[in-house]
Order: structure tokens, then C-alpha cells, then sequence
């Protein structure tokens, strides 16, 4: 656990600064435009910028992209289906962490 | 290698239709689901239930498939090694494989290796997975920013069907200000690519280390402060650690316990950084001297009180 390295990785944060054009962000995911603008229009992830072609997407974003392309992928949850879990599996972890700090 | 019953992993009979066949791994799927469970071995039996299903789920293999069970009668875990003439008879048509996954070697010595249909092997180029993994980091590196050595252990299961682990160091830069949930890509470093084509990527999700202190609620850290009853009622200015060091804080007069004092943008650093909630726990001195018992008397007689007159009591 030594603090330097020079061969450390350096990978990229996805966190609230970050911004992904919706090109960028079907290569990183591998599914075409379409798909995403699906999931955009089902309120999956919420880019800003008014347009596909002016679209950005922060870390939080990203994450439920990727998340509901697995959940649509392997348990054959629709667009709608994928949405509702992704805001069910966000309030499920809330209240576990809520739980986690009261029972500390 | 061992005899995998893929009629148990499913939860169902041997004489199981079609259906319930679906109905089962539909609702195993959904509870072993990594991005769901929270089973420790969530990813292992995803995997294993998937297999199954693949297998279960095409007439053709399950027809191979209960050909050995009933020649021989396998019980799951036995030594198994498939009879040279076991799939006579049955013809495949190939397709139905649906993921590229990674089967057991049970299943690719009845099956084969199957990429995504056989047809299309030689000229078929795709992309690697990508991989996810968990990393703790400690609310200290997640202040500061560090380099350090992560261990992966990446879950695979092996001929005989148990999970075995293969660990892959890394050395990964920790970037300041993290925070719980949030992902680090690393681009390439994920599963090789098919016939060519590139590496997926690699992405590690940060959760915190528990902290003998510190509790991180995003940026915010929280922090329980024992004062004593005269720090408390007096007021007075006293030392409180942060992630950033330590620094003096006023508790002002007339505090309770359960009072939270914030500090100001000394939680995890960003745009803006958090804040640091101090709650106030009173510890009352023992009374172990007949001095303290008589303090306390005096006390009892001279500011009387009834913390529970709220109560009714």
C-alpha cells in the first residue's frame, strides 16, 4: 500500500463534473443512439442540453444507462420496467444507508 | 470434472414443462441479478442459473441433457466425464446461444464453446465485457487522493462448478473527492476482445471503508462529539478532528445532547465541498466519590429538573 507508483492507472471518475456526449457515451456503453434516446425519453437519465446532438450526461447518469442495458439484457425488463427499478433500487440504497448510520 | 443438476439449480422437476422452466429462471434471474442482490454470491449463481437456463430452455439440449442423466442417473458434484457417443441422435441447430458468457466446462463438453452462434466464429469480431468490481477505499485517501495497490478477485466457476477466484493487482489512482457510489473507467482493462477487437473496460465502483469515526453521507461526513455537561451549559471551545486535520470548534452555551453543529466545507472535498455535522453527545462524570455524590445532590437541590415533564410523567 505504498502511496506512489509511477505505473499507477489512471482511470477517468465518473462523478457530477464529468460530461459524456451521447456519441461518447454508445461507444463506452456499446448500443446504438437509438437505444439511448429511449431511455432518455422513459426519464432513465436526464442529460442536459436540449438536444441528442448537444447532449451530456454526468457519472450519476451514466450509471443508470449502464445498469438498465444489464437489467433490460438479462431479465427482459422493458424500458418502463427498467426505469421504475433503477428509482426503487436508488431508494432501496437510501434507506439502507439511512439504516446503517441508526444502527451505528 | 463434476456432473452439474441443472434441474436443481433451477428449483425444478426433471418433468418440468417449458414454461415453468421460464417462470423459474425469470424469478432466479431477478434475485440473483448482481446489479440487484445483495447475496454475497450473487454474480457466481447468476451465472450458474444462466447456464442452466441455457441448456433447459432449448428442447434439443434438454433432450441431450436428460439422455445422460438417465443412462447413468448423475447425482450433482459426482466425477463426470461425458460418454464418446452421449450426443448421437440429436441434432443441433446452433443458434440459441444467447450470451457470450462463461459457461462451465460441464457444460462446453456437452455443448461446445459457443461464442455467439458458431456460424459466424471465424469472422466474428466484438468488443470485450466490460468488468465491474467494488473497491473500499478509506474516507482518508477519498480526502486526500492516493495511489494504491487494489487486489480484484474476479469469480469464475471452475470445472467442478465451485466459485474459484483469481486475483488481478492493479495500481489505481485514487482521485480527491470521491464519494460513495461513484465509478472509476478504466479504458482496456476489462475482458480481452474476440477476433481482434478491442478490450472492454474496466469499471470499479468506490464504496468507503467503515471509519472508527467518521460516517460519509456523500460529501458530508458526520462525526459524534463527546462533550462534558459544563462544556455543554458554559460553552467552550474545544478540538475536533476532520478528514482535513483538527480544528477548534465552539460549542455555544445551553447546548443538549443530540445538538449537530455543522462546519462548513470540511466534509469531502468538491464544488462545492461538503460539510462536517458534529452531534453532541453528553457524558456524564461518574459518581464514584462521596465529593461527586454530594456535587451531584447539590445539583438535584439546587437547579431541580424534570426532563420528562413532556412526557406527562
Amino acid at each position: 500500500m505504498n502511496a506512489e507508483h509511477d505505473d499507477a492507472l489512471e482511470g477517468v471518475l465518473l462523478d457530477d463534473n464529468i460530461r459524456v456526449s451521447l456519441r461518447e457515451l454508445c461507444d463506452m456503453c456499446d448500443v446504438n443512439a437509438e437505444l439511448i434516446v429511449e431511455m432518455v425519453s422513459e426519464g432513465i437519465a436526464e442529460p442536459e442540453g436540449s438536444e441528442p446532438h448537444r447532449w451530456r450526461f454526468t457519472g450519476a447518469s451514466i450509471q443508470r444507462i449502464q445498469i438498465a442495458i444489464r437489467l433490460q439484457r438479462d431479465l427482459k425488463v422493458n424500458l418502463a420496467g427498467a426505469a421504475l427499478a433503477l428509482d426503487l433500487l436508488e431508494e432501496l440504497a437510501e434507506l439502507r444507508h439511512m439504516r446503517g448510520r441508526l444502527l451505528a | 470434472m463434476e456432473f452439474k443438476d441443472y434441474y436443481k439449480i433451477m428449483g425444478v422437476e426433471r418433468n418440468a414443462t417449458q414454461d415453468d422452466i421460464k417462470r423459474a429462471y425469470r424469478r432466479l434471474a431477478r434475485k440473483y441479478h448482481p446489479d440487484v442482490s445483495k447475496e454475497p454470491d450473487a454474480e457466481a449463481r447468476f451465472k450458474e442459473v444462466g447456464e442452466a437456463y441455457e441448456v433447459l430452455k432449448d428442447p434439443e439440449k434438454r433432450a441431450a441433457y436428460d439422455q445422460i442423466g438417465s443412462r447413468n442417473d448423475w447425482r450433482a458434484g459426482q466425477d463426470f466425464r461425458p460418454p464418446p457417443d452421449w450426443n448421437t441422435g440429436f441434432e443441433f441447430s446452433g443458434g440459441g446461444y444467447t450470451e457470450a458468457n462463461d459457461f462451465s466446462d460441464f457444460f462446453e463438453s456437452l455443448f461446445g464453446r459457443f461464442r455467439g452462434g458458431s456460424q459466424r466464429e471465424s469472422a466474428f469480431e466484438a468488443r470485450g465485457q466490460d468488468h465491474h468490481a467494488r473497491v473500499l477505499v478509506s474516507l482518508e485517501d477519498a480526502f486526500h487522493g492516493a495511489t494504491r495497490t487494489i487486489t480484484l478477485q474476479m469469480p469464475r466457476l471452475d470445472a467442478e462448478g465451485h466459485v474459484v477466484t483469481h486475483a488481478r493487482n492493479l495500481n489505481v489512482k485514487i482521485p480527491k473527492g470521491v464519494i460513495e457510489g461513484q465509478q472509476i473507467r478504466l479504458t482496456g482493462q476489462g475482458a480481452g476482445g474476440l477476433g481482434g477487437g478491442p478490450a472492454g473496460d474496466l469499471y470499479l465502483e468506490i464504496a468507503f471503508q467503515p471509519h472508527p469515526l467518521f460516517k460519509a453521507d456523500k460529501r458530508d461526513i458526520h462525526l459524534e462529539l463527546p462533550v462534558t455537561p459544563w462544556e455543554a451549559a458554559l460553552g467552550r471551545t474545544v478540538t475536533v478532528p476532520t478528514l482535513g486535520g483538527d480544528v477548534q470548534l465552539k460549542i455555544p452555551p445551553g447546548s443538549q445532547s443530540g445538538n449537530i453543529l455543522r462546519l462548513k466545507g470540511r466534509g469531502l472535498p468538491g464544488n462545492p465541498p461538503g460539510d462536517q455535522y458534529v452531534q453532541l453527545r453528553i457524558v456524564t462524570p461518574k459518581a464514584d466519590t462521596d465529593a461527586a455524590k454530594s456535587l451531584y445532590e447539590r445539583m438535584a437541590r439546587e437547579m431541580p429538573m424534570n426532563p420528562r415533564a413532556q412526557m406527562g410523567a
